[in-house]
């Protein structure tokens, strides 16, 4: 008895070492790991039809852990620092072939996949494949089509399509009364920045998840900032040729009362004139850098 | 030390003759099946494929050996009374829990490389090749192998204190948790207080995580590992076993038996 | 208690008393709350003492997947003998419980007999200076039971110390040359099973049968009872011979007188009796 209480009390003063020692391996076990993790993301097993067959019954949650890590893999890689996104497919492909009827998966990938690189994939086909899938699976949930409409809207500019889209999407039950004018815009107007404003303003009031609200209002922003930029640019132009010289700034504009007060971006920075003579946004404001990195409206 | 090895010799056998090792016939079927699917899916992913399959029945098969077996070695013991005679040996309490886990877990590396040939043997049936990037998956297996190592010590340690039945689920349910204990370091959830999230760092580094010896993806595409996660993944199991083990041999030591 | 080299302890008392528990605490099984125990001179948690020590659990079972002769094999090993001399023990012992023929046979096959036997032979297998048995006699019927007796004795003669514990009195009347008795936790008693009871005869035994047709006096048929074809009678000692008289007068035939002597278990009735009667006391006294 006395042999094994004292080995109970070694064991119990040498527990905290043997913790110490367990923390350190694993701080440079993760050390080694996240150098084998860098090199490429995996997604096993990259046929749906097998997985499929192997998941049965339990499809339905694959399915949903599938989405997860898509989830996951985009949030973690710091939107627009990776260019790298051709794993963002296979995960989307996965989830809706297990559970076609998993809807957050088509609006997602509809976004990320067709937006053009570094912000995402570029992939305007894979989208239009997904929602397609994701139409035939679900044929009452009208704002696939929406997406789908978006997307040849906004990426392929094939305006006529993307009416057709809207106007079969609001015959659905329950469709917004917006799908119809969205689609006679479409058709009659083609491309037009009123009509881009009315598209992503309806994305951003119906987007429940926050990067999809994100994104369309940053969108929304840019839009405006080009239809102001086009404003002080006529008005750069008509003081030009009112006074023979280009303007340095907004305050000679102001001082020349072409203009009430300064004018501010939607982020609520002063536009600046730059030696060209024409508007732009300043490099101060957050949308100078978003403008070359987000998706336009036109 | 050899008496250790005597009781680690009896429980080999003891495995053997349970017929535990009946399962590679069922892993046998499983890789026969698995080459005649890929061969229907399509060229390129056969190795992926495979791999992943195998590594994962691997895996499986292996952990519910470890935890099953594992638990059953002590208590076992204590519930049919085999025990009894068997201290009246001059051994000491802790040289026969030690013999014990030697004894399962070189039952479980017999099987584990018995599987590992096999999935080779289907690998080469169904390629026609190996190539030096299958290398990676003896890899792959070695760590399947530690992984079970810790999981045998867990489920011993928990079966000296607690009936069967509990020491199977705290052993599966410790090692389910040690999987996500990965996720949760890298756990954002910026609702939580500054103390809970510290808390719930410490707690990730304290629990055996089990996510280290995950390297299926880099050996179903071929992918190099590094040496130096080798030799540190083999040193945190030896350490964590030891600790583990220690502390079922302190409390076994002084354990009133039936 | 203390058990003397060379003598055969029994250890005494009905079930539950601790008999058990007593050498569970000594074997290392279970580990006391208080006080101290040794065994050879040593403290029984010395471990390497143990290799003097063989050991019967009660009610034992081994690995039924083993036959017997791996079995003892098994356990031969821990006394780190070479194989030959291995291979010679345990066919030694196999014979001496009579399980050579059986011993290529898994043990789950064995009969609750059979199991005690293999027990027995694993507890002698080392040549141990203390052999230690728990209830050994249980389970086995009369022929393998005598085995057992004979076994002890013989372990007795060449010298060896032999513990053993039993709830079978006429087995422990017989073999010890002291007891223990153990009732409700506690020791009552030790001492030579004669010393126990002390020696003085409690009276006489008259066994008799009737011929045909012949009456017993009324004083007689009162105190006889019937016992297979004839009768018995226990009288005082200083009643015998008018006893005697009374039954040739009425024309019986004397079949057997014997003297009798209170036993081991008259002794145990009574302890045990009195330990209720205590038991439900304090009970009463509780409430």
């Amino acid at each position: 008895m006395k042999g094994s209480k004292a080995a109970a009390w070694i064991l119990l003063l040498l527990l905290p070492a043997g913790f110490a020692g367990v923390w350190r391996l694993q701080r440079k076990i993760n050390v080694a790991r996240e150098a084998m993790n860098r090199e490429q993301d995996e997604v096993l097993l990259r046929s749906p039809k097998l997985m499929k067959v192997v998941t049965g019954e339990y499809a339905t949650l694959a399915a949903d852990i599938y989405w997860t890590r898509a989830v996951q893999y985009y949030g973690g890689r710091r939107l627009g620092q990776n260019t790298n996104l051709e794993s963002l497919w296979p995960l989307l492909d996965l989830a809706t072939t297990l559970d076609p009827n998993l809807l957050p998966v088509y609006r997602f990938g509809a976004t990320f996949l067709s937006e053009p690189e570094p912000r995402g994939a570029g992939r305007a086909d894979l989208a239009i494949a997904l929602l397609e899938r994701g139409i035939q699976a679900n044929p009452e949930y009208w704002r696939l089509n929406q997406d789908l409409g978006n997307v040849y809207y906004l990426e392929l500019k094939d305006y006529p399509k993307a009416g057709q889209v809207y106007l079969e999407g609001s015959k659905k039950p329950g469709s917004a009364t917006w799908m119809k004018v969205m689609a006679a815009r479409f058709l009659e107007k083609g491309e037009s920045r009123e009509t881009a404003a009315m598209l992503w303003s309806e994305v951003y009031e119906s987007s429940t998840d926050q990067t999809l609200k994100e994104n369309a209002r940053i969108n929304l922003q840019l839009l405006r900032s080009d239809e102001d930029i086009e404003r002080l640019t006529e008005i750069v132009q008509q003081f030009t040729a009112n006074t023979g010289h280009t303007p340095h700034s907004i305050r000679e504009l102001i001082q020349a009362g072409m203009i009430g007060g300064e004018p501010l971006d939607p982020a609520g920075y002063a536009y600046a004139i730059g030696a060209d003579g024409k508007a732009h946004i300043s490099d101060k404001s957050p949308l100078f850098k978003q403008q070359t990195t987000y998706r336009r409206g036109l | 030390m050899s008496r250790l090895l005597i009781v680690a010799r009896n429980t080999f056998r003891e495995a053997v003759r349970d017929r535990v090792l009946y399962n590679l016939v069922f892993f046998a079927f499983l890789m026969i099946a698995s080459a005649v699917i890929v061969g229907q899916i399509s060229m390129d992913i056969e190795t992926v494929v495979m791999v992943s399959l195998g590594l994962s029945a691997i895996s499986l098969i292996g952990l519910l050996i470890a935890v099953f077996m594992g638990v059953g070695l002590v208590s076992k013991e204590i519930d049919k009374r085999t025990l009894h005679a068997v201290l009246a040996k001059p051994l000491r309490r802790w040289e026969f829990l030690l013999g014990k886990f030697a004894g399962l877990v070189v039952t479980l590396a017999v099987n584990t490389v018995a599987m590992a040939a096999g999935l080779f043997a289907a690998l080469w049936l169904v390629k026609h090749s190996i190539a030096r990037g299958d290398a990676v998956v003896l890899v792959a297996v070695y760590f399947i192998l530690l992984k079970l190592m810790l999981v045998v010590a867990l489920a011993m340690l928990f079966s000296c204190f607690t009936s069967p039945l509990l020491a199977i689920l705290f052993t599966g349910g410790l090692y389910l948790a040690g999987m996500f204990v990965s996720e949760l370091r890298s756990l954002q959830l910026t609702n939580l207080t500054p103390q809970m999230q510290k808390f719930f760092a410490v707690i990730s580094y304290v629990l055996p995580n089990f996510g280290n010896y995950d390297v299926m993806g880099a050996a179903a595409h071929g992918r190099s590992i590094a040496a130096m996660l080798i030799v540190h993944n083999t040193l945190y199991t030896i350490l964590y076993c030891a600790i583990v083990l220690g502390a079922a041999a302190v409390i076994f030591s002084r354990k009133d038996l039936k | 208690m203390e058990v003397e080299a060379g003598e055969v302890f029994g250890l005494l008392g009905p079930n539950g008393a601790g008999k058990s528990t007593t050498i569970k605490l000594l074997m290392g099984i279970i580990f006391p709350t208080s006080g101290s125990a040794q065994m050879l001179g040593k403290p029984v948690s010395d471990v390497a003492m143990h290799r003097d020590i063989g050991y019967l659990p009660e009610q034992p079972y081994f690995y039924d997947y083993l036959t017997a002769v791996e079995v003892l094999d098994y356990f031969a090993r821990f006394h780190g003998y070479g194989a030959a001399e291995r291979g010679e023990r345990v066919q030694k012992m196999l014979q001496k419980v009579g399980l050579e023929t059986a011993g290529k046979i898994q043990l789950r096959k064995y009969s609750k007999g059979m199991l005690q036997r293999v027990g027995l032979a694993q507890a002698i297998l080392h040549d141990p200076k203390l052999v230690i048995l728990d209830e050994p006699m249980s389970g086995l019927d009369p022929v393998g039971r005598r085995e057992v007796r004979d076994i002890i004795l013989e372990l007795k003669s060449t010298g060896k110390t032999i513990l053993f514990s039993t709830h079978i009195l006429p087995d422990a009347e017989m073999l010890c040359d002291r007891v223990g008795v153990i009732a409700g936790g506690k020791l009552r008693g030790v001492g030579a099973p004669g010393a126990i009871v002390g020696v003085k005869a409690t009276g006489m035994e008259i066994l008799f049968e009737l011929t045909e047709g012949m009456e017993l006096p009324g004083k007689i048929r009162a105190a006889a009872t019937k016992s297979g074809a004839g009768y018995r009678m226990s009288v005082g000692e200083s009643e015998l011979y008018l006893a005697l008289e009374g039954l040739r007068a009425a024309g019986a035939r004397i079949t057997s007188v014997t003297q009798v002597k209170p036993t081991l278990e008259d002794f145990f009735m009574e302890l045990v009796g009195k330990d209720r009667a205590q038991a439900a006391a304090v009970e009463v006294s509780a409430q």
